[in-house]
């Protein structure tokens, strides 16, 4: 798949928005067949409740397991953070040093942005390696949420 | 004889598939056309003016089945709401909840199975006719 696009697009930045394209099509499928089968199945109308659906039910139905950390930012109120120590996606994508600044985990982002959208929270998401002591390759997805969504939150709580 | 109007309505409020429903005759749709005729533009007409109520309601409640919405003279515009806020709209005239919850479970099985098809993007109209046929079925069973 990544070499498909490495043919048809001129530069990094169109890389990673291809790839966040095709996770996107995914996303849109994998939210209504991960909420349908659920026990009881439910929408999730709040913020916290996607992204904790995000952090668990579609990390371990992608990776089999929960997503490491789901974080808050503490400078901007509509930013939120999932860690995965060790993504399962990129583990065998060697990146050149020229395109350094690749990260492929923009399939992943685009899942995740895909649910948010289809659940009503439109959001900027994107892919950053962050390695920390004993994970070389971990990788945060940044969630940046729309004005709107926020303003909703208010008037619902 | 009941006249049901069932609508798929996109997240981006566009119908993706309206089927008029009349469970008891079968046959020939001969019967009452002049009635149907009068009447078909204004059951879109009532549920496109339900959709407002399902926006507001959706967010009170995490369930997907919002029972009864919205009542126009003596219809009742029953409403489901998808993970992926694909709603689904049944016109109806003082049916069983019951029976409606499980029609719109099944409607809701056979539309996941539509959006996994890879040539299928959401928010497009279903031209199929298998699932055209499959809804038929389900409306014969359940009311």
């Amino acid at each position: 798949m990544l070499q498909y696009a490495q043919k048809r697009v001129n530069g990094i930045q169109d890389l990673e928005k291809r790839m966040n394209e095709f996770g996107y099509r995914v996303g849109t499928r994998l939210l209504e067949l991960l909420s349908w089968r659920e026990k009881v199945p439910k929408r999730e109308t709040r913020v916290l409740g996607v992204l904790y659906f995000i952090h668990s039910v579609v990390w371990k139905a992608l990776f089999n397991k929960q997503a490491d950390s789901l974080e808050k930012s503490t400078e901007n109120d509509d930013e939120y953070m999932i860690s995965d120590n060790e993504p399962l996606l990129t583990r065998y994508i060697s990146v050149p040093k020229e395109l350094s600044q690749l990260n492929c985990n923009a399939y992943v982002a685009g899942i995740v942005e895909a649910v948010l959208d289809g659940c009503q929270f439109p959001a900027r998401v994107t892919a950053h390696t962050v390695p920390i002591d004993g994970f070389p390759q971990r990788t945060t997805i940044l969630i940046k949420l729309e004005k709107e969504v926020l303003q909703r939150e208010e008037l619902l709580k | 004889m009941s006249v049901y109007y069932f609508a798929i309505v996109g997240a981006t409020d566009n119908p993706i598939y309206e089927a008029d429903i009349t469970p008891s005759s079968r046959s020939s749709t001969l019967i009452d056309i002049s009635r149907r005729d009068d009447h078909k533009h204004l059951n879109q007409f009532i549920t496109h003016a339900a959709l407002d109520v399902v926006e507001e309601i959706q967010w009170t409640s995490q369930a997907m089945y919002l029972k009864s919405i919205d009542r126009f003279n003596e219809f009742f515009v029953s409403s489901f709401v998808t993970a992926g806020n694909v709603k689904l709209m049944l016109l109806h005239d003082q049916k069983s909840e019951d029976s409606i919850k499980n029609f719109f479970n099944e409607i809701y099985e056979l539309y996941i199975k539509i959006l996994m098809n890879p040539f299928y993007e959401k928010n497009f109209p279903i031209t199929s006719q298998q699932f055209d046929v499959r809804v038929k079925a389900v409306a014969r069973r359940f009311l």
